[in-house]
């Protein structure tokens, strides 16, 4: 595992060096006016990130405002008093904090990676729930983010069916997450 | 269905504030209420622990012993909260800006050398069954692509230029400016729930994280993206079969001036409530 580990960190670290210099290649090879080109596709690279501004400050600021209130919190608390009184056993219980995990995580990138921080901090990273926690991390996505600032660049404002979708779709890969979470690390 | 996701996000969002600041008011903090401390967990509940007057004296504080402080605190919470999204926002973009240059500079390079559609020509069989709608050839087939393969080696910075000028790409087949095709919800369903070769980003907070495995769950977020892939472009799929979500009729002209946009949104909107 651990020879693993290095040659899948040295291969990531390498894909994009190798990726511009395969790419500079064949264009030379094709031989394409390629510095013209590149100033061609930078100016509008340049374009699109200033128009997704409005879009972006739209969703962030109303998700910002939403965990601040500091429901999400109180929610787990609450979720913890109710499965204590109800007698469940203490692995469900801490199983819980989970919660907020999953809750923040469709809403926000960093503030996710903050709560799966501060529940490597609680359980450790190596075990079951910080094992489970990085699988729901991986398998998911910031999909208000991610809609607001991709429709946000073509200005399209109906969005139809894609949020429903990509919220089913999410919602598949927290219970995978926890599943092959339990069916890998579970019962150490 | 936007609207009024963001209308409930910023109704909840203040007036949960609102409710719990005023009963920390008038009820006092809520690690000193009687059921709080009946229910005996060992966390704190919610929220930060009232700064007491030594720590407020030792940080040259003035000590607000207001009754009204918890509410004041919980307002001023949300005001810099609306403010620091706004900022970050801005921030994000400015950032975003050399980014995108750089991919899009290259992407331009490899498409003008024809790397782009000879990738998209060695995957049509696939293209063309997630996207019926695009046709073969079309500059959209190569920027999606370029996006898939950002994203599952876990290359966020590339993923996102490549993911935006897809949606321009395929914005050009789009006989409505405003509303989404299902060629792009399909896209987006499938970038939202990646399939994830390297998650490079996960693998370095684990390892500051100090774990002794960091790769470890890499085996298992392969499996939980693929399941969570194949749902979403089935589910894509159904949705867009459904009456509340179809496309406004081919014929009718795109909603391109104002006051179209608005009397079609309207209707749309009152399609949702039924």
């Amino acid at each position: 595992m651990e020879s693993f580990r290095e040659i899948s960190e040295t291969f990531s670290q390498w894909t994009i060096p190798a990726a511009l210099l395969l790419i500079v290649l064949v264009a030379a090879w094709r031989r394409r006016p390629m510095y013209e080109e590149f100033v061609t596709g930078a100016k509008e690279g340049f374009n699109v990130a200033v128009m997704i501004i409005p879009y972006l400050v739209a969703i962030l600021f109303v998700i910002k405002v939403f965990l601040a209130s500091g429901m999400f919190d109180d929610v787990k608390w609450g979720a913890r008093f109710v499965a204590r009184t109800a007698g469940v056993s203490e692995d469900f219980v801490e199983g819980l904090d989970l919660l907020p995990l999953a809750l923040t995580r469709p809403l926000t990138g960093s503030g996710a990676r903050g709560v799966l921080v501060q529940v490597y901090d609680e359980h450790g990273t190596d075990s079951f729930i910080g094992q489970t926690a990085t699988l729901m991390m991986g398998s998911t996505e910031t999909t208000f983010y991610i809609l607001s600032v991709y429709f946000g660049a073509v200005q399209i404002k109906r969005f139809r069916h894609t949020l429903p979708a990509c919220l089913i779709a999410d919602i598949c890969g927290l219970i995978a997450a926890v599943a092959i979470g339990c069916m890998l690390f579970g019962g150490s | 269905m936007l609207n009024r996701i963001w209308f409930w996000l910023l109704v909840i969002g203040v007036g949960y504030g609102l409710a719990k600041g005023t009963a920390q008011s008038v009820f006092g903090p809520a690690s000193e209420w009687g059921w709080v401390q009946a229910a005996g967990l060992d966390d704190p509940p919610a929220g930060d622990p009232p700064l007491d007057a030594e720590a407020l004296a030792a940080q040259q504080l003035p000590v607000n012993d207001s009754p009204l402080a918890p509410l004041q605190d919980a307002g001023k919470e949300l005001t810099e909260a609306a403010l620091e999204g706004a900022t970050v926002s801005v921030e994000i973009c400015l950032g975003l800006i050399g980014v995108m240059a750089l991919w899009l500079g290259m992407l331009a390079v490899a498409r003008d050398a024809g790397m782009v559609d000879g990738l998209a020509w060695l995957l049509r069989p696939v293209m063309r069954w997630l996207f019926p709608d695009v046709p073969d050839g079309h500059p959209a087939q190569g920027s999606i692509l370029m996006n898939m393969s950002a994203n599952m080696l876990g290359l966020d910075n590339a993923a996102t230029p490549f993911g935006l000028q897809a949606m321009r790409d395929l914005q050009t087949l789009n006989p409505h400016k405003e509303t989404a095709t299902n060629a792009m919800a399909t896209f987006l369903a499938i970038n939202t729930s990646s399939v994830t070769l390297i998650p490079s980003t996960i693998i370095a907070l684990r390892v500051t994280q100090g774990s002794e495995n960091p790769a470890s769950p890499l085996f298992g977020m392969l499996l939980a993206t693929i399941a969570s892939t194949i749902v979403a472009i089935f589910t894509v799929r159904f949705l867009s079969r459904l009456p509340q979500f179809a496309a406004p009729p081919a014929d009718e002209p795109a909603g391109d001036d104002s006051a179209e946009g608005d009397a079609s949104q309207a209707a749309s909107n009152e399609g949702e409530d039924a």
